[in-house]
């Protein structure tokens, strides 16, 4: 599904990632883990296409295409969704009514018949129930006064929506209590533990892998994948930490 | 004798300082429209202006007017307006300017707070793409003696490329003692970050685009008595200025 080989990246000028290869078959869960400033969350703005993030080197084949020479919402159409580290704010704008238009925009592109309003809505409330969010709240500006919890579950809501067939999940875990873990790790498995979809979950911690079992981990240390093991592989970082075990 | 106020006016005068003159002296002079409110009256106003018009509104005691302008249109869009304001009489403005393609549009407002416990709003929201301007120029008067005045002026602007231009000068004359102005101005650009957000969704850039700019115009119709109306008519313009 897909398949990252060399990739060489740069923030600013500033190399970030140094050939990192990682490939991820269909039906797959891969955890990457790594310390801080690894290039965790640089990969999935490479993914995902953010400007300012240059590739000058390597290649990311996704389904088939070259996912490198598509637009960030080109990406999207063709099944990529983004778990943003810091969903963001955007004021006026609801989440429904974004949302309607950003399904709308992919199915488009894949040459479906638009949703209707009526039928979104009924979409959209089963996937909130689902993450256990009130769908008022769908209601309401994209991210705006909603706490961090919230703002993660959120972006688990819009994910169940627009239901992609890869995930990069950049730190949902971060900023979760104990019950929303839960709740998310579960909204997690029910929208995308499926045999032609696949997740990327970029996380420190092992707890979310509690509720997330992932076919392979894999360490991110200094712009390139430094091991790969499966699920016990995070309880030996949990135990070790990064330096014994990656260094 | 010629009044002074018929001549064309210069760069020198403050209000005109960013007029498009060329285009001011097709229309020049122009016809001073009153809108007069008496003693209690309320009036809610909708305009969408694409030209160069005039404003003097009076509000008696207890009056209170809703004015909500779409400046949009052609080349040269000016609405100017001057508002004497009697006791506890209650003046809000909402403007959103659209300006594309080399176009300067502007508002400018005197607001004179004369009696006591007068309240004014002005929100105006300006859109400048394709190498345009706009303008707002908005001044609040508080007569000696006014007291208990609440007067207040909201002024954002969104360039959309680096060949267009924001003025904006909100200004505050004080002569009484219990008096609460609030004024806010910011001139910026539409969030990358939140552009990337919506993209990463999966929508293109111009719908993205056209998306957080009707959020940003919106604030000027809040409230509107037809915000609805308001709201579709900014949205095609909008539009058609994207």
């Amino acid at each position: 599904m897909l398949k990252i080989d060399n990739l060489h990246a740069t923030v600013a000028d500033k190399p970030i990632l140094k050939g990192l290869s990682l490939s991820v078959g269909a039906g797959e869960v891969h955890a990457i883990m790594g310390p801080n400033g690894a290039g965790k969350s640089t990969l999935s703005y490479v993914l995902g296409g953010r400007p300012g993030y240059e590739v000058t080197d390597g290649s990311v084949t996704f389904m088939g295409q070259d996912l490198l020479a598509l637009e960030p919402h080109e990406r999207a159409a063709a099944g990529l969704f983004l778990g943003f580290q810091y969903p963001v704010e955007i004021p006026g704008v609801s989440f429904v009514q974004f949302l309607r238009e950003s399904a709308n925009a992919q199915r488009k592109s894949r040459g479906e018949p638009p949703l209707s309003g009526g039928d979104f809505l009924k979409l959209a409330r089963e996937k909130a129930a689902l993450l256990k969010m009130d769908m008022e709240m769908l209601k309401r500006p994209v991210n705006v006064g909603f706490s961090g919890g919230e703002k993660k579950r959120a972006e688990m809501v819009q994910m169940g929506i627009l239901n992609p067939s890869l995930a990069v999940l950049d730190e949902t875990d971060s900023g979760l209590d104990i019950d929303a873990l839960r709740v998310v790790g579960e909204g997690i498995n029910a929208t995308m533990r499926a045999p032609d979809k696949a997740v990327l979950l970029i996380t420190h911690y092992q707890r979310l892998l509690d509720y997330v079992q992932p076919d392979f981990v894999h360490v991110l240390a200094g712009g390139r994948i430094v091991r790969t093991g499966g699920a016990e592989l995070a309880h030996e970082l949990e135990e070790h930490g990064y330096e014994e075990v990656a260094g | 004798m010629t009044s002074a106020a018929a001549l064309l006016p210069t760069r020198k005068d403050e209000d005109f300082r960013y007029a498009d003159l060329a285009a001011l002296e097709r229309v020049w002079p122009v016809a001073i429209e009153t809108i007069a409110l008496a003693e209690g009256e309320h009036r809610a106003l909708r305009m969408v202006n694409s030209g160069v018009r005039e404003l003097a509104i009076v509000l008696a005691p207890g009056a209170s007017l809703d004015l909500h302008v779409l400046n949009a249109g052609q080349d040269y869009g000016r609405l100017s307006l001057r508002a004497e304001l009697g006791a506890g009489s209650q003046f809000t403005f909402g403007a959103a300017q659209l300006a594309g393609s080399g176009q300067v549009l502007e508002v400018v407002t005197h607001v004179a707070h004369l009696g006591l416990d007068a309240i004014s709003q002005q929100t105006v929201r300006s859109v400048a793409g394709g190498g345009s301007t706009v303008n707002y120029l908005g001044k609040v008067h508080v007569a000696k003696g006014a007291d208990g005045t609440d007067g207040s002026q909201s002024v954002r602007a969104m360039l959309l490329d680096r060949q267009s231009a924001a003025n904006a000068k909100p200004e505050l004359e004080i002569h009484a003692d219990d008096v609460k102005c609030a004024h806010g101005c910011a001139v910026g650009e539409l969030d990358k970050q939140a552009l990337f957000y919506l993209a990463q969704r999966g929508l293109p850039p111009e719908a993205a685009k056209k998306l957080m700019l009707q959020a940003f115009v919106a604030e000027a119709f809040v409230g509107a008595a037809d915000e609805e109306a308001l709201q579709a008519q900014a949205l095609a313009a909008l539009e058609a200025m994207l």
